[in-house]
Parts: structure tokens; sequence; C-alpha cells
């Protein structure tokens, strides 16, 4: 009998195949306090501590675990918000207090916080997690190590609800490094019942079993398709979200992207391309949020290694000769702060990034060139990650076009995202290429830190420069205040304006889609979306 | 007529053919058509460069993004490079790859197959090995894997293209070599004291011509296809060059957005394309084999 | 025992498909390792610094002698164990039995679909060759084959979702109002068929149909040839004149006797098809999000995830090899010529 119904069914899903699709109402119903968001990337893992958790995943623990501390939030001219670098706020912490020695800080925690569990926090879970964070290794302890954070014995259990963080040395960037989304805590007792031997920090568990206090929580993961968060109704770190359940669905197609939130289908398109964020906010499709990225430029990066680019006069060439107007309106679409066309070799301010002096004038550039060896040109590789691909490669034509009239002849290399890190970024081994390093924290000498100093991840200029080195190693951990710094950022700024080993070509904007009936979007450095914030307004 | 020298033979057997050639046009005008169209698409491709209003690479910022019109036939693309120009020039391209990875496999496959066929034993066996081997693969996910691991270029899309196409030379020519190891006129060959590598080369292997150039014909759509495939996922031909794939893939992203020009004119031109060799593939089979025809 | 002839038949198939399968795994090793990028730089993430770099490498035990890695790689085979993906960290083994459901779904729905299709169109050309009906099949079938598959999907998912509005979303295998049907078969349509909910089984097949349309078209080609040639064939042999000759209807003749006739070849020709299609949904799966084995290879092939597409690759071959042996069993059960030769 069943098995006759089955058959039969069967039969009628051939035929009527053609069919069922008139039926299916366009605005497909959804619930009314479900969020969807399309994203582009894939989520590898919900444990950001983990080796080989993309950055993508990062937005997992942003949402899903809380931090002893978080950067405030002020609202932007678009009704947006945006994170206010200057303001920390407590977040499982209720308060802090620094040693008079100015050596450690003790934090205390808020006495109503609980993990999903309903386990209380205690002050040995945070100790737990942050060592974690160095422990295991990778990005996270790279990051933590930025902060002044590196060994396990600067974490001390005061009592239950304090711990305290002892500095190594003093650095205006150890409480900021705290807020960032690498040191979140999770409850250590969990993780410690599914720890081995051979895997102490069940990195094995919490890899797909979060165990934390976020105001998300995990309901389901389907990798390579879905996340589906669901709000933690007990969450007490702050005020609770707005929405019940978000779902981040996985739509590599970036033209499906724009289908979707242009049909209004979905919530939010996150990370939208500027191309389709100029026209969806002239079409007035969806509402297009988001601001440039703090600290962040995307650059034309020359490598010092290699002979053309060992001179300076060259370097400059290459930066009178770049086409900075048409690549900002056919690369950036206009989306995003022009980085070309400053007044003064010298900069006034210290505000970071600020555009170069360079602009496009091909006949400086053909008299620089003209003093060098390189009088009649050079061929040379001009590389951009495939990743990046949606301002990549309109860019590399148009500079591989300017370029050429000055007898430099480029031919153009997609290097696709695996092998990208390794040649560019670790091996240091191409001689041309885009680049669009972002801090996270946002101050300049922290740019330069990981752009300007020797052997540094981002610099993949392979710039090397003994005062440069000096001057970052001194305003890294001053602070910002301090009347020294100022005129030590100016020396920086001019220095890497003369030596260009680094174009800079414009500061981009990350922006999302929003369907109409959505607000709350916030922008971050980190480049994640931040669902806490989120709400969905009827009518 | 077993006295006839094989030279006579051979010639008997073209006349005969382009009589039935001829026949099998006039009776056939879809492959008349598919003859016309293949040497249209090849004169594209040889005069294409000569033939384009504009530089297929001169970007224009005032032009970016522009629909048809009488100055740009089939519009601009994001960098207000001229379209119509840009598939007209990408057609020597598209060809060359196509035909370079068809050639490479014709003549590595068949020199396989032919081997395998008439010797038998061990070469047969690693011959059918290899082939199972290849054939065994997801042929695109082969073809992907080995231009991501030997870099992406024009030549290792030949190369990749050409490897999976092997295994098809190589089955059908010692399927065809099989069959006539042991013919009378082979024999006769044999006899009149050529030595066994000269009968396979000389007497065996352009019998079994006709039915390979049928698979070469239908194989040139598919290496195309294969190409453009490639560069859809990020594989594939270097920008700036014109190539019909890549100018689908890029121009994809942008139907969305309404300038649907980017995608559907190169995308015409490599179905055009893919489609006169298929007609053409149809069509010499039917010369070659009129008994699949009532 | 002609049944055991048969057999011995199949398990000669099987031996021989064996040294194949042992290529494949010698071959995908080597390819991806030729794969350039460091997988432990990728994985290491942003801001990683050589020491964290050479951890990871260590820890994905990249530092050993390829001979080594190579020795693990079968050992861990032989124990059914296809190795963890580095990108997902999930086991391939499990990741693959998750997307094949998928794979396997789109793939036979289009199968079906094309042979709704090609099959008649066969039919008829065969009925009258030469004539208006067979150029026009032959045109229609061969322009199919000649569109880039993705795209046809990017059009489709244009004109039926963006424009018109009638085909849902591109989002894989269910809208996000639906829920996935209790696991049986893995088949969307068919387990909530199973679960008599029809909601969802609707929403299932309306996922499937533009993916499976785009596959489709590129597949009526040989389905549609195969058939003329093998209907033609038949229409031509003996039994069918005599068949005439004794007044039996045109239908009848057509329908019944030549059309049966002519389906073995056919059904080769559908497994050929099949196995084709598995391999060639890559590029569908990836603009319609589906969530399917061969989007799962394009991601780990581009981050040089080893183990996720060593596993893919070996799944595909073991699922290759089945259905050929498949083809050939049906083909052995269906002709009783084949146990006599054997």
């Amino acid at each position: 009998m069943q098995r006759r119904d089955f058959l039969k069914g069967v039969g009628i899903a051939a035929l009527s195949s053609g069919v069922p699709l008139a039926s299916i109402p366009s605005a497909w119903a959804q619930a009314a306090d479900t969020l969807v968001i399309a994203i582009g990337s894939t989520i590898n893992s919900l444990d950001l501590h983990r080796p080989g958790t993309n950055r993508p995943s990062y937005m997992v623990t942003v949402n899903i675990y809380d931090r002893l501390v978080r950067f405030a939030t002020k609202a932007l001219p678009d009704g947006s918000l945006n994170f206010d670098y200057n303001t920390l706020e407590g977040e499982l912490a209720e308060s802090w207090q620094i040693a008079p020695d100015g050596m450690s800080v003790v934090f205390k925690l808020k006495p109503d916080v609980k993990f999903w569990d309903g386990a209380p926090i205690t002050a040995e879970d945070v100790r737990w997690s942050l060592e974690r964070a160095i422990a295991l290794g990778g990005f996270p302890a790279t990051q933590m190590k930025a902060g002044g954070l590196e060994k396990a014995d600067q974490f001390e259990v005061v009592d239950d609800r304090s711990i305290r963080v002892k500095f190594l040395r003093k650095s205006k960037l150890t409480l900021p490094d705290l807020a960032v989304p690498v040191p979140f805590i999770i409850n250590s007792k969990v993780a410690k019942s599914k720890a081995t031997p051979q895997d102490p920090w069940a990195a094995e568990y919490l890899h797909r079993n979060p165990a934390g206090s976020g105001a998300y929580k995990v309901e389901r993961w389907d990798p390579g398709q879905q996340i589906v968060f669901v709000r933690n109704e007990e969450w007490k770190a702050g005020p609770l979200p707005a929405i019940r359940r978000i779902v981040l669905r996985e739509v590599p197609s970036q033209a499906t992207r724009r289908a979707l939130i242009e049909r209004g289908d979905i919530g939010m398109a996150f990370e939208l391309p500027p191309k389709d964020a100029k026209e969806i906010s002239e079409k007035k499709s969806a509402v297009v949020v988001g601001a440039p990225i703090a600290n962040c430029i995307h650059v034309l990066n020359t490598n010092l290694n290699f002979e053309p680019f060992k001179d300076k006069r060259v370097r400059q060439a290459i930066a009178y000769a770049i086409p900075y107007q048409q690549i900002f309106e056919q690369g950036a679409y206009g989306r995003g702060l022009p980085m070309w066309g400053g007044k003064s070799f010298t900069p006034t301010d210290i505000a970071w990034p600020q555009p170069s002096p360079y602009s496009t004038d091909y006949d400086k550039a053909k008299e620089l060139l003209a003093q060098t060896e390189f009088k009649n040109g050079f061929e040379v590789p001009l590389s951009f990650d495939l990743g990046t691909a949606d301002w990549g490669e309109s860019t590399a034509l148009i500079i591989q076009e300017g370029l050429a009239k000055i007898g430099v002849k480029t031919t153009i290399d997609k290097v696709p995202g695996a092998n990208w890190r390794t040649m560019a970024l670790v091996d240091k081994k191409l001689p041309l290429h885009l680049e669009n390093f972002g801090g996270w924290l946002d101050t300049p000498c922290y740019y330069f830190l990981w752009a300007y100093a020797k052997g540094n991840l981002f610099n993949s200029s392979n710039y090397s420069d003994a005062e440069m080195e000096q001057l970052i190693n001194e305003t890294l951990p001053m602070e910002m205040s301090d009347p020294a710094y100022a005129p030590k950022i100016r020396r920086m700024i001019a220095k890497a304006f003369d030596e260009v080993p680094r174009i800079p070509l414009w500061q981009p904007s990350l922006e999302s889609g929003l369907r109409k009936d959505v607000q709350g979007y916030s922008s971050w450095y980190h480049r994640q979306p931040e669902l806490r914030t989120m709400k969905i307004v009827k009518g | 007529m077993s006295q006839s020298s094989p030279s006579v033979q051979t010639g008997l057997r073209i006349t005969r053919a382009l009589g039935h050639a001829r026949y099998a046009l006039a009776a056939n005008p879809v492959t008349l058509c598919a003859v016309l169209l293949f040497m249209f698409v090849l004169g594209c491709a040889i005069f294409g460069p000569m033939l384009a209003p504009y530089d297929p690479l001169q970007t224009n910022g005032a032009m970016a993004l522009k629909a048809p019109s009488w100055q740009h036939w089939f519009g601009t693309d994001q960098l207000g490079r001229d379209v119509f120009s840009r598939v007209l020039v990408a057609a020597r391209l598209d060809l060359t790859i196509a035909f370079s990875a068809v050639i490479i496999a014709f003549i590595i496959g068949s020199t396989m197959g032919a081997v395998a066929g008439f010797f038998g034993g061990w070469s047969d066996l690693a011959v059918s090995r290899v082939c199972d081997t290849i054939m065994a693969f997801p042929l695109f996910v082969l073809a992907m894997g080995i231009v991501a691991a030997a870099g992406n270029s024009v030549i290792n899309i030949v190369y990749a293209t050409a490897l999976i196409n092997i295994p098809f030379y190589a089955r059908m020519a010692r399927a065809e070599v099989n069959v006539r190891r042991n013919a009378g006129f082979v024999h006769a060959a044999r006899l009149a004291g050529n030595s066994e590598w000269r009968l396979l080369a000389v007497h065996i292997f352009p019998n079994t011509l006709p039915p390979m150039m049928v698979q070469v014909s239908l194989n040139l759509g598919w290496a195309i296809l294969n190409a453009a495939g490639l560069s859809f996922i990020g594989l594939g031909v270097r920008p700036p060059d014109a190539e019909w794939g890549i100018m689908v893939a890029e121009g994809a992203n942008f139907i969305v957005s309404g300038e649907w020009w980017m995608a559907l004119f190169p995308g015409a031109a490599l179905m055009l394309a893919v489609f006169s060799f298929n007609l053409l593939g149809d069509g010499l089979r039917d010369l070659v084999d009129p008994q699949k025809r009532t | 025992m002609a049944l055991g002839v048969k057999s011995r038949l199949i398990l000669s198939r099987l031996a021989q498909a064996l040294p194949a399968l042992a290529g494949i795994v010698v071959v995908t090793f080597i390819l991806t390792r030729a794969l350039p990028g460091d997988p432990a730089a990728y994985f290491a993430g942003p801001a990683a610094d050589a020491r964290s770099i050479a951890q990871i490498r260590e820890q994905l035990g990249l530092d050993r002698p390829l001979p080594v890695q190579f020795l693990s790689y079968v050992t861990d085979l032989l124990q059914g164990d296809l190795g963890r993906s580095i990108s997902t960290g999930q086991p391939v083994a499990e990741a693959l039995m998750q997307r094949l459901p998928a794979s396997l779904e789109l793939t036979l729905f289009a199968l079906l679909l094309s042979a709704l299709i090609a099959i008649p169109l066969g039919v008829a050309a065969a009925r009258r060759p030469d004539s208006w009906v067979d150029q026009a099949c032959r045109l229609l079938v061969t322009a199919g084959v000649s569109l880039p598959t993705f795209f046809t999907g990017l059009l489709l998912v244009y004109v039926f979702y963006f424009i018109l509005g009638w085909a849902p979303p591109p989002l894989g295998r269910l809208d996000l109002i639906y829920l996935s049907p209790p696991q049986v078969t893995g088949f969307f349509t068919i387990d909530a068929l199973l679960d008599r909910d029809f909601a969802t089984f609707r929403a299932a097949l309306a996922q499937l149909v533009l993916p499976a349309m785009t596959l489709a078209l590129f597949t009526l080609a040989p389905i549609a040839r195969m058939t003329r040639a093998s209907m033609i064939q038949a229409l031509g042999s003996e039994f069918i004149r005599t068949a005439r000759a004794s007044g039996l209807s045109e239908r009848r003749i057509v329908y019944t006797y030549a059309f049966r006739n002519a389906m073995l070849p056919v059904v080769t020709t559908l497994g050929m098809v099949f196995s084709f299609m598995l391999g060639a949904n890559v590029l569908v799966e990836k603009v319609f999000a589906w969530p399917g084995i061969g989007s799962f290879a394009v991601e780990a092939l581009v981050v040089s995830d080893y183990a996720a597409v060593q596993g893919f690759v070996l799944a595909m071959a073991v699922l290759f090899v089945l259905l050929n042996l498949l083809i050939d069993v049906v083909y052995t059960l269906a002709d009783p010529r084949v146990g006599m030769e054997g």
C-alpha cells in the first residue's frame, strides 16, 4: 500500500514538474521575527581560536560569545551605527581598575551574567579562555601579542568575580585588544569536560559545539550552507537583541545576492560589491548602509626586493602614473574615500588614513623614470588576489594602462586565495601587487606596525628602514595624547609618502544592503556583521 | 579488385567520399548551414583582429557600461571597452585553445590507441588502464585540478583539456585498429613484406581517420566549453585578454543589474561556435558512417 | 547456470575496476600535493608569523616527507577514513555523505527531465528521418549542448526568478520557511512525500526545477541521438516489417514493438549521461548555491584542502565504477546474448 502511494507520488512529481512554479508566491512568507542574511563566503568553524578558522567565521564568535569589554557605538549621518574606538564599555566586566603603578588591571565581572547552561561566569572561566587564546597559537596568539598579552601567567584569578591582567609593558593597545573578537570567554567547565590529552583546549569540541554566554546561540549549523542563530533570552551582558532568530545563508553568487536583496526576499545582503552598493542606493531598491573601513587602504604595493623598485624614484614614477580618478570611478564606483591628491608631502595632522600627495601626472612620472637606469621602461607582473576580483580586476587593468604610458609593461596575474597568502604575504615575492590591509586597532602606529615594519605579515613590499622601525616602536605603546606622539606620527607619514613602497589608492567602504524594514546596522573594524543591534520594524 | 594497389583504392575511396559529401550536403541543409557557420567562425578567428572597429583592450572611462548602439554594436563593458571588438578578437584565442588541445589529444590518444589495438598484449593493457584511470575521474574536476596545480595560463588550459580528451581518441583508435588488424588487405600488405609498424602507420591508421575526425569536430566544441567553465571559476585566461568564457563569467555578474549585453554577446558567440562544431561533427558522422542514417 | 556465467562476468568487471581506482588514489595524491600555495600559511590566518605557520604545518602533518604522507593516507583509506577537511574541520566522509544526496537528487531529477524530453524527440525524429521534424530536433538538442551550463543557469535565474518571479530564489534545496523533511533517503522530495508533507514536497520540487532544467538542456543531445539511431534501426528491422505486413496499427508498432527493442542502448546512454552530469554539475551547483559535492570540491580546491579534494575525487570515481558496473549488469541481464559470449 505504502509502496504504491510512493510510486504514485513519484509519477505525479514527474508529470507536473513544470507546473508548480507558477503557484509559488513571489514574496514568499517569512516569519516576522526572523532575519535572513545572505553572505558570500563560507563559515568553517564556530571557534575563532582553532587553527584554520577563516575570516567569515569570526562573525560567529562576535555574536555568540561575550568578551570582558567592547567598543561603544555612535550614530552615523545615514542613521546606521559605527563603532567608537575611543570608548570602551563593559560586556562581562562591570568595572575595571588600573593599578597605581599602571602595570596591571583588575576586571570585576557583572553579578548576573551566566553561560547558556545556567552556570555563573567565573574569573576562572575568563582566565582559562584568555590563556587559550594564546596557547593555541596562530593568528589569535599574534593578535593578543599586539596588545602585549603573551604569557599565561599574565592572567590571575583574584576571586570568583575578579581577574587581574598583568602587563609586560605599558601599552595603549592592551585594553582595546581585549575588546577585539579574539579574547572571547568560554564556559571552561564544559570545555574541560570535553578535553583530551591530545586536545587539552577542546578545540575539536568547540569547533562545532560552542559553549558561551553570548546574545545569540547557534541553533543549527549546516557547513557550507547556513547557520541559524537564536536569541539567548537570558542574556544580561547588554540590551537584549530585538530579533529572535537570524539565518545566515551562504550564497556564493554575487549576482544572486543582489537579486535577493533587491526583490526583498532576504533582510540583508552583507558586504555588497561597490558597484551594487552604488546602483542599489541610486535605485533605492534597498537601503545601503555602511562606512569607510577604519584604518584600511587599498594600495598598490611595490616590492623593494625587486630591482626596479629598489630605486625610490621608480616607485614615485609609478605613483604618478596611476589613473586614480578612473580607478575610483570604475574600480570603487565612488564608494569610499580618495587617498590621492593630498596637499603636501609633509602632513599637518595625524589623521590616518589620509590622502597621499600623488596624483596622475604622466610627465612627472616620465621625468622621474628618466633619471633612473629604467628610463626605457621595464616589464613586471601585476598580481591581485582572486578573492578581491570585484574591485581588483578593474583596478589592475586601469593601472596596467596607466603604467604602459610611461613604458612600464605589466602582465596581470590573478592569484587564487590559498596561494595569495603564501606568495604575497608570507614569502613576499610578488613584485607589484594590490593589497588591502586594515588594522583592527584604529591608530596610525598600529597600521604602520603591520605594513611598514620589516618582516611583518602585511609589509609585502619588504620595506625596511631603521628610522621607521624606531618610530613605530616608540609610538606603539605611547598614549595618543602624549605631546611627542603627533610629531613622530607625522614623520612616519611623511616618510611613507616620500618613499612610497605602498601606493595608496582609496579607503574602501564596507557596505551592506538592507530591506526597508530592517534597521540597526553597525559598521565595525573587524568587517563582520554585528547582529545584536539589528531590528525589524513593522509596517 | 583485390589486385588494385592501396593508392588506387584510396583514390577511389576519396572520389566516392567527395561524391557522397556533395550528395549529403545537398540533401541536408543543416549540415550545409554548419559548414557555412564554421567558415564564418574560422573567418572571425583569422580576420577578427583586422575587422575590429576598436582596440579590444583600450579602456574608456567616459563610455563604461553603455548599452548597444550604432557606435558600439554590442555595447561596452565596465571599463568602457568595446564588447563587439572583444567578441570578434576572442574568436582567435578560443579556437586556438580548442584546436591545440584537440590536436594534442588526437595525436597522443590515437597513437596510444593504435599501438594498443594493433599489438595488443601489455601495450593494450597499459593503455587501457591509463584510459580507465583518466575516465574514472570527474573530467571537469580533473581539468580544474591540473590548471590549479600547474598554474593559471592558457598553455595549461590546453594541456588539461587535451589530457581529459585523450581516452576518447585512444579508445576509438584502439577499437578501429583492432577491427582491421586481421582484414584481408592487411594480410596482403604483410605478405608483400611490410613491417608491422609500417602496416599500422600506412595501411591501417589512415582508415581509422574518418570516424576520428567526427570525434575531433565534436570535441572542439567541448574543449571551448571546458575552457569557458574554467574561466568561470576563476581559472583560465588572464585579463585583459579577450576570451568568450571569461567574458561570460564576468558579464554574468552584470546581468542582474541590467547590463545584459556583456554576458549575452560573448555567450552567443560561444554558443554559435560550439553549435557549428557540433553540427559539423554530426554532418561528418553522416558522411563517414552512412548506415547510421537509414 | 547462465547466472553463474553472468555473476562471474560481474566479478571480473569489478576486478577490472580495481587498477583504475588505485591509479586514482595515486594521481589525486600527487595532484593535490602539486597545488601551489601553502595550506598551513592559509589556515594560520591573517597576521600569522613564520612560527605559527610552522606550528600549523606540524599539526596538519605536512612537515613529513611525501612518501610518509602517502603511506598514512593509504592506511587511513583502507580503514575507510577519508581524512578531515582542513577548511570545514569535518570528516570528509561525513561531509560527502551529507552532500551526496543533494547532488544525486539534482542529477537524477535532471536526467528524468532530460529523458522525458529527449526520448520523445528521438522517437519523433526516427519516424521521419531527414524530415523537418528530424532537423528541428537535431537543431534543438545541438543548441542545448552548445550552451555553457553556468550561462544557462544564470539566464534562467534572471528570467524566471528576477524578472518574472515564478521561481523561488536560487538558495539551494529548500526555501527558508521550510524545514528539511525527516531523513530517509536524503532526497528532499521523496522524504517529504514519505512524510506526507506536500507543502515541503512542492517547495523542494520548485527549488529543483531551474537547476535541473539547466542540466537537462545540456544532456538532451546524447539521449535524443541514441534514441533516434536505435529507433531507426529497430524500425528498419525484420520483425517490424513483419508486424507491418500483419496489419498492426502504426501506433502499436512504434510504441510497443520498436520502442521496446530500441530501449536497451538508450538505457546504457542514460547511465553514461548520469555519470557525466554528476561530474559536470559543479558549475550548476555554484550558480544555484546547491549544497552538493560539486560545490564542495570547488571550494576545497581553491583553498588547497587536500583531504577534501582527494575524498571527492575518490568518491566520484567509486560512484562511476559502480554505475558502469550497474549498467553492465542491467545489460547482461537484459540481453540474453551477452551471457553466452562471456
